[in-house]
């Protein structure tokens, strides 16, 4: 595997440089080509530019790194060509009499809240996600407030999210709108798509569209990847890290006929390190390996209407953690050290299909079709756990109008099917989980100030029963700039205990399903109700745009398996009794100071409460305030298309509760909360030209860390061994480097 | 006889209704300047029965229509949008109406025409 990676490094590169270019621009004219004279032909985002003689002809300096050519005349449709090499241009301009559709553009923000969705959502562009480290989507919210990021434990390095105060198993994640990141995925699977391979994404706050399932109680976010139409020729980046972390990038894009495109996009990674910091005999960060190589293949007929992606995915993925001195091949079931591995090999294989009806444009249809196949083999210490994981999704969807365009339907049907075998310890875990649904949704658009969504799903699930699905968004524009949003849902799971507790191997806790026979895991499916408020006004200040957005969402839980981890020694599981809930409230503050240099600050409130055997309490590690602040600056682009940009990221995060009584909790150090922990990233990237760019930066600056994070780690085959009790960052300061290169 | 001619009666229109064409698209020109425009054009296109959609083209002035040909027609849709305040190519829009409309947005005069060419709508 390691050799692999080697070799992605000697990818071929040549560059050819020659002085200029020569071309013609025409016209269509009853069914003939003729030539067009005062053409505007220049390279974007550069002042080199010409116009066309009376013969349509034209002479332009060329350089390798323009890529780029425009073309555009007055009543003539602007084209933009890709020109890679300095050969003789021909092109013929189409007069905009005959276009259906037109295209804007201007300078996009980054990150850009709707202020015309009735949903709340925000989507974070490709440049938002190259401004910190975003080695893999789980680290791509780090200069977003939407998602709370933090360590699941302190041995298997991975990150766990969080949207509303709930943990990622309540948010629906969706690749290109297909619900990926589920079931045996559900711990390390943001880990397992590369941050080069997505081109933006896209979080929804509340619950989401009937049109995606009934999963998603607190939120979605959906990652749109890259296609091979729109996406580089070559791409390569490297990173690497002080904490040993070394990363390798590769995609190649090609057209291989008219119609259709194909990319390749591999990664690979690895720590070989062996760092332990605070010296408490436990390795800070896991020892891993991890290729990923993902093939798409695009169809676009544009006359007909088609568009198809047929996409497949392997994966590998390593990790060894534990006591430095483990070694797998001796100590794997003895108590002579405490180690851990998770190895994981997983295929993924999905087809998109859409066609629009040409003539009546609003006429549109989808299907969806995805296959995985999950297969988890793990232990850590001396509890084992392994999970496979089949699944197979199918939606079929259909767009039309009633009436005129103000009056959107969206309405279809669903398939799913789950196979989960699972050993956990000794125990084996199988079952099958089907589904067939029905879906039916309304969009109201008056033009103006008015835009909401109601929509409804029915499914038939095996073990969920018969239920319906409501949905209900909308957003209203009183005055200019502002948009209140109103949201309200229904979201029923079915919980995967183990797979989404699975940090609580890593400890002496023994687990106890209490349960009422029912269905999973005997146990009940979890339900929750959604609901939320949202204010979002655009203003000047000081002749600077600015918004400010203030949130309000509830979660309500109907039933929900409590994770009950009051008792030190144990994790029971048991159907809720009582109120479970979540309140959240955000106040965020958008400001472009001044040209090029923007602002972000965000002030969150939690109080999330479950109610436990022992008695309604906070729930544990989740804080009550968190604030935030990012800015951003980067310099005017020079001449050959450089320059500088800076990024810096603050995040401070309140105490937080810790599960068990104070004087247990004073026996092993600690108190009932937490400290707060505030951390500081930062990031400085040096564009070279649209082709090359460097850049270095830092995590967790300030140098905090949480002391002795493992509890029990003298002893870790003892009655009081966790390493679950982590309130903050686990490894100090680490700084890393890397560059982008991009050939078109 | 008469049920014969009642037949061939219902039968020829039957056939004129089809032969209208209930998708049917057209381009035309509408003058404007900005996005409120664009809101305020699309809205006026729609508000005429028998419109599907409606959109207008910033830059080019084009506005792209589908509607039902047996429900309404080209001069009644440009007569809604004249209403509204904007000139079309066959229906100028009465300058009582054309003096309410937003200032930012009085697509006559040429200093705010010039004042919206680097928008960055």
């Amino acid at each position: 595997m390691k050799n692999f990676i080697y070799i992605l490094l000697l990818l071929p590169l040549s560059i050819f440089s020659q002085e200029k270019i020569y071309g013609v621009i025409a016209e269509t004219l009853d069914n003939k080509e003729v030539p067009l004279s005062g053409a505007n032909v220049y390279w974007l985002n550069t002042s080199i530019g010409t116009v066309t003689d009376f013969d349509g002809n034209f002479e332009i300096p060329y350089k390798s790194e323009y890529r780029k050519l425009v073309v555009s005349f007055i009543g003539y449709k602007t084209d933009t060509l890709t020109v890679n090499g300095p050969k003789k241009i021909k092109h013929v301009l189409q007069s905009t009499a005959n276009l259906d559709e037109v295209t804007l553009r201007s300078r996009q923000k980054a990150s850009a809240r709707s202020f015309i969705q009735s949903a709340n959502v925000l989507n974070v562009s490709s440049a938002e996600l190259l401004k910190a480290a975003c080695c893999n989507l789980a680290e791509s919210f780090g200069t977003n407030p939407s998602i709370d990021v933090n360590f699941a434990d302190a041995i298997s390095g991975t990150r766990q999210i969080k949207m509303l105060g709930l943990t990622s198993p309540y948010i629906l994640i969706t690749t290109e709108n297909v619900p990926s990141i589920r079931g045996a995925s559900q711990a390390y699977g943001l880990s397992f798509i590369p941050g080069t391979w997505v081109e933006s994404i896209q979080i929804t706050k509340g619950a989401g569209s009937v049109v995606n399932g009934y999963e998603s109680i607190a939120g979605q976010i959906n990652a749109e990847l890259q296609k091979p139409s729109t996406d580089d020729k070559l791409f390569v980046n490297a990173y690497g890290s002080g904490d040993g972390r070394l990363e390798l990038n590769t995609h190649l894009n090609t057209k291989v006929s008219d119609k259709w495109s194909t990319g390749l996009y591999l990664h690979g990674n690895m720590r070989e390190s062996e760092l332990d910091k605070n010296d408490d005999s436990f390795l800070d960060m896991p020892i891993m390996q991890q290729i990923n190589m993902m093939n798409r293949w695009q169809y676009t007929d544009q006359e007909k209407g088609y568009v198809g992606f047929f996409n497949f995915r392997y994966l590998n993925d390593e990790k060894l953690t534990g006591q430095s001195f483990f070694d797998p091949k001796k100590d794997r079931g003895t108590t002579t050290a405490w180690g851990s591995e998770i190895k994981t090999q997983r295929f993924d294989a999905s087809v998109k299909l859409g066609v629009v009806n040409t003539d009546i444009p609003w006429q549109t249809g989808g299907l969806q079709l995805a296959y995985s196949h999950h297969n988890q083999e793990s232990y850590f210490g001396l509890n084992d756990y392994n999970i496979e994981h089949n699944s197979l999704y199918a939606n079929l969807i259909y767009n039309s109008i009633i009436g005129d365009s103000r009056h959107k339907i969206k309405m279809g049907l669903s398939g799913t099917y789950d196979g989960y075998e699972e050993l956990v310890l000794t125990e084996n875990y199988n079952r099958s989980e089907k589904s067939a649904g029905a879906f039916f949704e309304y969009n109201f658009d008056n033009l103006g100030d008015l835009n909401f969504n109601a929509g409804i799903r029915a499914d038939v699930h095996n073990t969920l029963g018969t239920f319906l699905t409501p949905r209900f968004h909308l957003r209203y524009t009183p005055w200019e700039k502002s948009a209140f949003r109103i949201s309200a849902g229904r979201g029923k799971r079915s919980a995967n205990i183990f797979t989404e507790n699975q940090q609580y191997f890593a400890s002496s806790r023994v687990f106890h399903i209490m349960g009422n026979g029912g269905k999973n895991y005997g146990l009940n499916p979890e339900i929750a109700w959604n609901y939320g408020l949202s204010y979002l006004q655009g203003f000047n200040l000081f002749n600077r745009k600015a918004d400010i957005t203030f949130d309000f969402y509830r979660t309500d839980f109907v039933n929900q398996i409590v994770v009950d981890i009051e008792n030190p020694m144990e994790v029971n599981f048991y159907n809720l009794e009582g109120d479970s809930y979540s309140n959240n409230f955000q106040a965020e503050f958008n400001y472009s100071v001044f040209e090029h240099f923007d602002l972000r600050l965000a002030y969150k409130f939690y109080d999330v409460q479950t109610t436990y055997l022992s008695g309604k309490k906070q729930n544990p590690l989740t804080p009550s305030h968190r604030f935030f602040a990012n800015a951003s600056y980067e310099t005017f682009l020079s001449k050959s298309g450089g320059n500088w940009r800076f990024d810096a990221t603050f995040n401070y995060v309140g105490e937080q509760r810790f599960a068990s009584t104070e004087s247990y909790l004073s026996t092993i150090g600690l108190s009932e909360f937490s400290p707060s922990v505030s951390t500081l990233n930062a990031q400085i990237t040096k564009v070279f030209s649209p082709n090359f760019e460097l850049y270095v930066g830092g995590e967790n600056i300030t140098n905090v860390k949480q002391n002795n994070p493992i509890i029990g780690s003298d002893n870790p085959f003892g009655s009081s061994f966790d390493t679950t009790y982590v309130y903050g960052p686990i490894f100090g300061s680490s700084y890393y480097a890397g560059l982008r290169y991009r050939l078109n | 006889m008469k049920k014969v001619f009642l037949i061939l009666s219902v039968l020829f229109i039957g056939a004129t209704g089809y032969a209208q064409n209930k998708n049917a698209k057209a381009t035309i020109e509408v003058d404007g300047v900005c996005g409120m425009c664009k809101e305020r054009i699309e809205k006026a296109s729609i508000q005429a029965k028998g419109v599907k959609s409606a959109v207008w083209n910033v830059q080019t002035h084009e506005l792209d229509l589908i509607y039902n040909e047996s429900r309404t027609d080209l001069t009644k849709i440009q007569q809604s949008i004249a209403n509204s305040g904007h000139d079309t190519q066959d229906i100028k829009a009465d300058d009582l109406v054309y003096n309410e409309i937003d200032p930012c947005c009085k697509y006559r005069d040429p200093q705010v025409v010039e004042d919206h060419l680097d928008d960055d709508h």
